[in-house]
């Protein structure tokens, strides 16, 4: 056995001690083995014949990522991931260092989600064929900092970055880090008819250009401040996607369609995924595989074969009525959750559960700028439950909610109950944080009268 | 019928609200209108020349490369406005990087730049970490609760008055024990969560003060939310 093997079967028993306890493991092998070799994720992923890639993003990177492993499946590539979500690096040693002991055919290809701040760390060690850099909204400012911090992180990536460069070509902040880099894939929109007649979001960020400072004209927003725009000083402009969405139709809150146009041709797409915002997740995805030169065919296959991810779209079945779990994490987020829930027509039974630890973050200002407002004329009712429930009911309340339609129940299993009574045969739609999602999805277990549209593939 | 009008004039908003500062002012607009109370609501940004005709006046904070580009509009184009503003007693509140450019310098990197002075206090940078976190401030006889998040750390010329003592949190320096600044009716503070919909007994306080009534003068309304999402920060703080 040699050195590195012996510390590496020392991190896996600190994993299998852990599962002991009870605790998630997710990254804890991987955390513990980097702990005694920082170099692992280097020497792990080295032996993969057709290496890395990693996708990052404010929003998207776990389904991104799903869509992704379903297209390369398609292709016949046999992958190595992290959709458990664990996507710091100790998450991404820990799925490397597993795959080693599963008896599956062997990984070819290492397919990583990085969560924004680890990037640089993971990109340093992996040294991605491919790194996708789809979007950058405010969030978290208490652990992230702000947007502009991440923005300079990731330049450094791509200075230093020796793979091909799949950008956000309708985020100003994304596009323009392939100003210097060679040969970048850009993917965005081309559909006048999915513009907000609104404009910019409320809380849109990036508003300014990253070269001289002037202020963006936007023809088109899309998305937060995702769209066609121009700097009206320096002329930056959006460049012209090579992997791009034309003719979008959503329908309603389990499905999208749309033609998917790329170098090699086009094709239409039907997504099991509702939203504008999983029409960018399926692009990112599509722009991925163009990079690794997969046909168009398995493209769109791929797509088309993706279901929901756990907590993203998910549909569980509770009791005979249906729950659907749209996970809400930041602002520009939860504008898209809630955009999207308004394409079922009539009101809406909602269950809102707010967690403030570090995972959610920890500051919960950030429903706030979130645009609920010309959401809560739907809202039939709304009950309010996590660690900061009080004042997920309280926003609503002033969003426009009659406060009789809103309830708050501290004890999460309770506040089950009370949306199941409350909403007789209509649909749930939770609106959890990303702890609260997890939790939910426990106690939903632990019912043990659920069953789920997501499957592990 | 409306008898009263609030104007309140918000300082860049667009650029100016970080975290979540359209939050104060929604609670400013909702608790006005279920009162009656129409609220008149202004915004003044880069280039504009202030005028003081406005009883409330809003700065929130921004991320560092606005808040300088807004640290210069505001002496050159607004300063005179704010100055006799707070003269005549109209309520002048900064939030964060609002409370910074009420001062009378701030630092940011390398740079020096002037407030306004409205407050007595200058912000400057030390080697320590940034001051993240739930935070409880005593003020009067209630408790002012939210999240903080600076940077910067600012200090009290003597005399000048703090908003608060830190019960939980950081406050101003982390130190001193106090947190935020009160000259009158100017005030700056380091909450925000918002800061307003936390607190929505600051915020009556407030649209009072503005008005030049009693908070007890003030319509009563029904805030069974109002006060659990208070009780709810306030055990998020620890208390």
């Amino acid at each position: 056995m040699s050195f590195f093997a012996a510390k590496a079967a020392l991190a896996r028993a600190a994993g299998a001690a852990s599962r002991l306890t009870g605790r998630g493991a997710t990254s804890l092998p991987g955390t513990v083995l980097l702990a005694l070799d920082p170099t692992a994720i280097d020497r792990l992923a080295s032996d993969l014949p057709r290496g890395s890639v990693v996708i990052s993003a404010t929003n998207g990177k776990t389904t991104t990522a799903a869509l992704s492993g379903s297209i390369l499946a398609r292709a016949g590539i046999a992958t190595v991931d992290n959709f458990a979500g664990a996507n710091m690096a100790g998450g991404i040693a820990s799925a490397l260092l597993a795959r080693r002991r599963s008896g599956g055919p062997p990984a070819e290809l290492g397919l990583f989600e990085v969560d924004e701040f680890w990037l640089a760390s993971v990109a340093g060690s992996l040294r991605p064929r491919v790194i996708v850099l789809a979007n950058l909204f405010r969030d978290q400012l208490d652990r992230y900092g702000e947007l502009e911090t991440i923005g300079k992180r990731w330049a450094a990536v791509v200075a230093e970055a020796t793979g091909r460069l799949v950008l956000g070509a309708d985020d100003p902040l994304v596009a323009a880090l392939g100003a210097d880099a060679s040969d970048p894939i850009y993917f965005g929109i081309e559909d006048e008819s999915m513009a907000r007649p609104d404009g910019l979001a409320h809380a849109a960020d990036s508003k300014q250009c990253r070269r001289c400072g002037g202020a963006y004209r936007y023809e088109r927003v899309y998305i937060g401040h995702l769209g066609v725009y121009e700097c009206s000083n320096c002329g930056q402009r959006r460049p012209q996607p090579q992997v791009s969405a034309h003719a979008i139709r959503l329908d309603g809150v389990r499905s999208a369609r749309f033609e998917l146009r790329t170098a090699a041709g086009r094709g239409e797409v039907e997504l099991s995924l509702p939203g504008l915002y999983n029409v960018y997740n399926a692009l990112a995805a599509a722009a991925l595989a163009t990079a690794l030169d997969i046909p168009l065919a398995a493209i769109i296959d791929g797509l088309a074969a993706a279901a929901p991810m756990f907590g993203r779209g998910e549909r569980v079945s509770v009791g005979g009525r249906e729950l659907q779990i749209m996970l809400m994490k930041n602002p520009a987020g939860a504008n898209e959750i809630v955009r999207t829930i308004a394409l079922d027509p009539g009101e809406h039974h909602m269950l809102g559960v707010l967690n403030d630890r570090d995972a959610d973050g920890r500051d919960v200002s950030w429903i706030w700028d979130a645009d609920f407002e010309d959401f809560a004329a739907s809202v039939a009712q709304l009950t309010c439950t996590g660690a900061r429930g009080s004042e997920l009911a309280l926003r609503f309340k002033y969003a426009g909610v009659a406060p009789e339609r809103i309830t708050v129940e501290s004890d999460l299993s309770r506040a089950i109950d009370v949306a199941l009574d409350v909403a007789g045969e209509s649909t749930i739609y939770a609106l959890p944080t990303y702890t609260a999602m997890l939790e939910l999805r426990e106690v939903l277990r632990k019912r043990g009268q659920t069953t789920s549209s997501w499957v592990r593939t | 019928m409306s008898s009263r009008t609030l104007r309140v004039c918000a300082l860049y908003p667009e650029l100016m609200n970080i975290y979540a500062d359209r939050g104060n002012l929604l609670m400013l607009e909702r608790r006005c209108g279920w009162r009656d109370i129409e609220l008149r609501l202004t915004p003044s940004t880069l280039g504009d020349t202030l005028r003081d005709e406005h009883d409330l006046y809003y700065i929130g904070g921004g991320q560092d490369a606005d808040q300088l580009r807004c640290a210069a509009d505001l002496v050159e184009h607004k300063s005179d406005a704010l100055r006799a503003a707070a003269e005549r007693s109209a309520i002048v509140l900064g939030v964060c990087g609002g409370y910074q450019l009420l001062g009378r310098s701030y630092e940011i990197g390398d740079e020096h730049v002037e407030g306004v002075g409205l407050l007595d206090v200058v912000t400057v940078r030390d080697a320590g970490p940034r001051l993240i976190g739930n935070i409880a401030v005593a003020f009067g006889d209630a408790v002012i609760v939210g999240f903080e998040n600076h940077a910067g750390r600012t200090r009290l010329a003597a005399g000048q008055e703090p908003l608060g003592r830190v019960i939980r949190g950081h406050g101003n320096d982390g130190r001193s024990g106090f947190e935020g600044a009160r000259s009158g009716n100017v005030i700056g503070t380091y909450v925000h969560g918002p800061l307003l919909p936390k607190n929505s007994w600051l915020c009556d306080w407030l649209i009072a003060g503005a008005l030049g009534v009693e908070p007890g003068d003030l319509v009563a309304l029904d805030d069974t939310l109002e006060v659990a999402a208070h009780a709810n920060a306030l055990h998020a703080a620890g208390l």
